[in-house]
């Protein structure tokens, strides 16, 4: 791991929360039974929906009811899973029991409420802190999944880390087709390939995702970016992900490094698509039809903090259900340090990070994934709270 | 001066009370413990303790726990179990007339009278339990309001509507109110006679800890700076009517609410562990504990009103003896 990660450190006693989506037989289970019995040294408290197969007797796991709860506030995108805010209470009232929890959601689950509960309720957010969303994507499945449902795509759309699991099942042809279908609904989420859900335990867990210190340090796109101009290395610190074109491969499941015909830039998405923004036409790419998700990534200068909080509040508030996850760093003129926001529908959180490098670049980036964002009026919305006149345009 | 026997338990404080005038504290570890009673320690529980609730009239403490059981402990220190549905979580219990005793878990509620147990199933979770303090009537919170069930009978629940998800829920002394505490910070009422609702709101934090006052006067709250104390007393309840707020701290919150079993008074502990003592009538405060290392979670006075049990977030406890 990175320096950037070790800054990132969170409070010494906020208990760190991995939440595994994924659809019924995906690998939860699999990747479940691999974090109880790896040999980590630490003990982790699961919550499931039912014991079912965690074949591990452990009386850390905790069966519960799914419960979906609106909150009274009007707006129907703050949903909480109140049966979590009582287990988690009961759990974190007991110090030192273990080190982490993890929630395991089930197939049809919307990762949605579950990490808004990490937000939204103050008990809560005072133990504990969601560490990231971890999706199990099944290979030769996807395809009819995204046909069948929505939740499959949200809950690809809603990730930090997907793991394609499954990889022996499929042809390489096909999983080039999963993986860019997978990169088509989430340019952000870093995606690993795995076999019966084998990966290192530090690769899906303690990822920071949601930590302000940390925002887009690991997005694979982000980081694609930011390191445009090094042109070879597209990594960014904190790479541990399947780069292809690097040929580093953490696995053992052995693939073919260039034949996939997508790397991190090549996309084919569209920088110059008329805007001076780097504009991801995704959507468009994906190789199997059925996603509605998009994601825009906007970039500009240094906005005007006066611009700017109005501007993304106003945003959140009015298209906050469209909004799955965003992300950004802005630069503030006359501010030495990069201000980092993130948000799930409504709820957004920002604070400064750290100081602004000599050698980076000062400008300000800002990715959405959504339903139906209006690209056109994201682009004016950033670009009228520059700071000045943009040097680029 | 009042003195205080302090304890230490070294894990969260879930319910503070006397049993047959004997101290006893209930640990979020599973354990009872029993201080004057031979000072013993009883694990009722393995794995964690979830839900305690003290049965005055039967002279027992009633758990619930991670472990699927409930159990009533006395002070011979033996915990007795009342029931076990296996590895769910009991989530909420309640002591109710003669020796009711009502559980939750997950998305039933349970009702034990007469050796009898009785299961109720609900289409969503049962957050929370409350017997009525007359005949066997069993109210729920649930997502959306509340439930109310005569177990002894097969007829349908009666539904009380309130949207939003209720959390915790209690019946007024006198059986004519029925209290919700909702995951909004926010309490919900409603006359049992009519339905009509009661809001009282205004909290910046959610209520945790909540004490009917002697006679069903006031229901005294904790999540604000202050105690905040519904009156209860005339027929509407605390419709249109403000509510008392006692040992206000710009501060601190409070944590927990104890009202004294005869005079009007109540004990008000804090998040930084000070407990004061407040008067209904003239808002007069005296200090019973100046602080602890963590937040006041649970306080119980002894039938006499003269001895205030006290137990914090970090397993600080105690006996804060009035007379001195």
């Amino acid at each position: 791991m990175s320096d950037t990660a070790q800054a990132g450190a969170p409070a010494a006693d906020a208990i760190p929360v991995t939440v595994l989506t994924g659809y019924l037989g995906a690998g939860k289970t699999t990747l479940l039974n691999r974090i109880l019995s790896g040999d980590h040294g630490k003990r982790y408290a699961v919550i499931v929906n039912e014991f079912g197969e965690i074949g591990i007797d452990n009386d850390l796991i905790v069966e519960s009811d799914e419960e979906i709860y609106e909150m009274n506030n009007g707006c129907v995108c703050c949903t909480v899973r109140g049966d979590l805010v009582r287990v988690v209470e009961g759990l974190t009232r007991r110090k030192g029991r273990f080190d982490a929890i993890i929630v395991e959601t089930t197939g049809l689950a919307d990762p949605v409420p579950v990490a808004q509960t990490f937000f939204m309720d103050e008990d809560v957010r005072a133990k504990t802190r969601l560490d990231a969303v971890v999706a199990l994507v099944d290979a030769k499945h996807l395809p009819q999944r995204l046909k069948d449902s929505k939740e499959a795509e949200d809950q690809i759309a809603f990730a930090d880390v997907v793991l394609v699991n499954k990889t022996d099942l499929v042809t390489a042809e096909e999983l080039a087709r999963v993986e860019a279908t997978v990169r088509a609904i989430n340019p952000h989420a870093v995606i690993h390939r795995t076999s019966r859900a084998a990966i290192d335990l530090d690769r899906v867990l303690d990822r920071g995702a949601f930590d302000l210190k940390r925002v887009l340090e690991s997005d694979p796109d982000f980081i694609a970016e930011a390191e445009h101009a090094h042109d070879d290395h597209v990594c960014g610190p904190d790479c541990d992900h399947d780069h292809h074109h690097h040929g580093h491969d953490h696995h053992a499941h052995a693939h073919d490094h260039h034949g996939h015909g997508h790397d991190h830039h090549g996309h084919g998405h569209g920088h110059g698509h008329g805007h001076g923004h780097h504009d991801h036409g995704y959507a468009a790419m994906a190789p199997i039809h059925d996603v509605t998700v998009t994601s825009v990534s906007l970039r500009g200068g240094e906005l005007d903090q006066g611009k700017f909080f109005p501007w993304i509040q106003a945003l959140t508030q009015e298209q906050g259900p469209s909004i799955l996850r965003l992300k950004g760093i802005i630069a503030f003129p006359n501010d030495d340090d990069r201000y980092v926001v993130q948000g799930v529908h409504m709820i957004i959180e920002g604070d400064h990070q750290r100081p602004w490098r000599a050698d980076e670049k000062r400008e300000s980036r800002l990715v959405f994934i959504g339903r139906e964002l209006d690209r056109e009026a994201l682009e004016a919305g950033f670009a009228a709270c520059a700071a000045r006149p943009r040097a680029d345009a | 001066m009042p003195t205080i026997a302090p304890y230490a338990f070294d894990e969260f404080a879930m319910a503070a009370g006397f049993v047959r005038d004997q101290p006893a504290f209930a640990i979020a570890d599973g354990t009872i413990r029993l201080p004057t009673a031979g000072n013993r320690t009883v694990q009722a529980h393995s794995g964690g303790l979830l839900a305690a609730v003290f049965d005055e009239a039967n002279g027992r403490l009633v758990t619930g726990g991670e472990d699927g059981r409930v159990c009533a402990t006395g002070v011979d220190g033996e915990a007795r179990e009342l029931a076990s549905i296996g590895r769910k979580w009991v989530s909420a219990v309640a002591a109710g007339p003669r020796d009711a005793v009502a559980f939750a878990s997950g998305r039933s509620a349970y009702v034990l009278s007469g050796g009898k147990v009785k299961e109720l199933t609900h289409s969503r979770t049962v957050e929370g339990v409350a017997l009525a303090p007359k005949g066997l009537r069993l109210a729920i919170a649930r997502y959306d309001g509340a439930s109310l069930f005569f177990p002894a009978t097969d007829s349908p629940p009666t539904g009380l509507e309130w949207k939003g998800a209720h959390i915790g829920v209690a019946f007024s002394p006198d059986g004519r109110f029925l209290v919700t505490a909702m995951q909004e910070n926010a309490l919900h009422g409603w006359r049992l006679e009519d339905g009509k609702h009661m809001r009282m709101t205004g909290y910046p934090a959610k209520v945790k800890s909540w004490s009917w006052a002697a006679k069903g006067k006031f229901l005294a709250t904790s999540g604000a700076p202050a105690a905040i104390l519904w009156p209860f007393s005339g027929k509407d309840g605390p419709m249109n009517k403000a509510p008392l707020e006692l040992g206000t701290r710009g501060d601190t919150m409070v944590t927990s609410v104890a009202c004294h079993p005869a005079e009007d008074m109540l004990a008000i502990g804090y998040a930084d562990g000070m407990i004061l003592a407040a008067r209904f009538a003239d808002g007069r405060e005296a200090v019973m504990r100046r602080g602890g290392e963590g937040a006041v979670t649970t306080m119980g006075w002894d039938k006499a009103g003269a001895r205030l049990a006290f137990g914090a977030e970090t397993g600080e406890a105690g006996i804060i003896d009035l007379a001195g």
